[in-house]
């Protein structure tokens, strides 16, 4: 049985490749596929899968707002609340911000730096 | 009593002001960063202390002959209604101000913590999702991004470092290694620990230049420190190497920031360096490289030992002017 973190990543892929709402069904019968070519014939780890599982994941992915369910419809549908891009720009906005209290969050190997010291730093160094 | 608290307010002062900006100018710490980190903290614990130190000792003065009686006396005050004429104006505005500044201190620290720990869980949450763990070892993950970026994320047992494609694909095996090593050594040295306790400080009281100061010098010393650790392995060359192409790769070029589409990121730019933080870490930059080019001898022995003895003074001072009277009497 895959754990509970990889369940949350396949299924945000398969939601971030979508591009549209999903139930939990079929969800599970995606996540069902994806995992059989890995395991060759048996394809245990599909079979395993119950769709409350899912349904796991996916409340805790609702948690972290990640997924949202569309309201109203039966059985519930599911679809990212941001793309994939939007989520990677947050983190490197996270990264390359430079507002003091964001310094001691996380350790840049290089802080900001202007044009022209790059320009200085790379003929001192005689890269092109 | 009296001599008391005025020598803990000059004390206060010139932790403040004068000795902080004395320090950011000198340059020996780029020599031994360790040293100068130690005599950092010494100044930030002892101008804390010998700030309240003053307001309460100056506070107390009429009620009791040193600080533990008068602490007494003033739990009679509170607890039991003994009567607190004794007390003028002055003295309870400077125990106020004490109590207010403590409290303000402590809130700030644990606030700033729980912000960190917020933001660390969240950016760790994404990482899960987006990052891919690298063939450099569990603790190191990959992200999907072309500008080439380094970094790391404390979080103990779940610290990790993250490397973007665009930095696997600038640096050679070697100039990697040093990031690695660099990031962590930031890691292994506890680095995010001082970079909180400084980032609260200097939220706590932002007007005061010796907050700016300090963390400006922390956030600089500890980078020197990561590099001295990635020296241990990696020669200086291919570590300036991997600065220059870092820092290249990130700078003003329009490409790079557009990859995130982040309109918000040009901001910071050349001519208006970073709103914030920028220009500090600019800063930063070219002192490690600078320190890396023209290598400097560590600070001699004894005058390391003398730095030290200034860092127990330090905090030696304050505290025996407020605990031992008490003690003796």
């Amino acid at each position: 049985m895959a754990s509970l973190g990889e369940l949350e990543r396949a299924v945000m892929d398969l939601l971030w490749a979508g591009h549209e709402a999903a139930t939990a069904n079929t969800l599970r019968d995606l996540l069902a596929q994806s995992t059989r070519p890995e395991n060759g014939t048996a394809g245990h780890e599909g079979k395993d899968l119950a769709v409350t599982t899912v349904l796991t994941v996916l409340s805790r992915l609702e948690r972290k707002g990640l997924v949202e369910r569309e309201r109203g419809t039966r059985p519930h549908r599911y679809q990212a609340v941001s793309s994939r891009e939007d989520h990677t720009a947050e983190l490197m906005h996270e990264v390359l911000g430079s507002a003091p209290d964001r310094e001691a969050v996380l350790a840049r190997f290089i802080g900001s730096v202007t044009d022209t010291e790059a320009e200085t730093l790379r003929k001192l160094l005689g890269l092109s | 009593m009296f001599w008391t608290s005025w020598f803990l307010a000059v004390l206060a002062i010139a932790l403040a002001w004068p000795v902080p900006v004395l320090l950011s100018r000198a340059q020996w710490p780029a020599r031994s960063p360790f040293t100068a980190m130690l005599l950092w903290q010494a100044i930030a614990l002892a101008g804390g202390l010998s700030m309240i130190g003053a307001m309460l000792v100056y506070g107390l003065e009429p009620i009791g002959d040193n600080l533990l009686a008068g602490l007494k006396a003033l739990a009679g005050m509170v607890f039991t209604n003994a009567p607190t004429t004794s007390l003028g104006f002055w003295h309870v505005f400077a125990l106020s101000a004490a109590a207010l500044l403590t409290a303000h201190l402590v809130f700030t620290l644990l606030l700033t913590y729980y912000k960190i720990q917020r933001q660390r869980r969240r950016h760790r949450e994404l990482l899960a999702l987006l990052a891919s763990p690298s063939a450099d070892g569990p603790r190191t993950m990959v992200i999907n991004v072309d500008s080439p970026v380094a970094y790391c994320l404390p979080g103990g047992a779940r610290s990790v470092t993250v490397l973007s494609d665009g930095l696997m694909a600038a640096l050679e095996p070697a100039e990697l290694r040093a990031v690695l090593n660099h990031e962590n050594a930031h890691l292994d040295q506890r680095h995010h620990l001082l970079l909180w306790a400084f980032a609260a400080w200097r939220q706590a009281l932002p007007w005061l230049p010796t907050t700016r100061l300090a963390q400006e010098a922390v956030s600089s010393l500890i980078e020197m420190l990561a590099d001295d650790v990635a020296l241990k392995t990696e020669s200086k060359a291919t570590l300036i190497k991997a600065i220059a192409i870092v820092a290249g790769g990130n700078s003003g070029s329009p490409a790079a920031r557009m990859a995130f589409g982040e309109p918000e990121l040009c901001d910071v730019g050349p001519g208006q360096p970073g709103a914030t933080g920028g220009a500090g870490s600019a800063r930063t930059t070219a002192s490690r490289v600078s320190r890396l080019l023209s290598p400097q001898p560590p600070l001699p022995e004894p005058l390391r030992a003398a730095v030290l003895a200034a860092c127990l003074l330090l905090l030696a001072v304050p505290t025996a002017l407020l605990i031992v009277p008490g003690l003796l009497g």
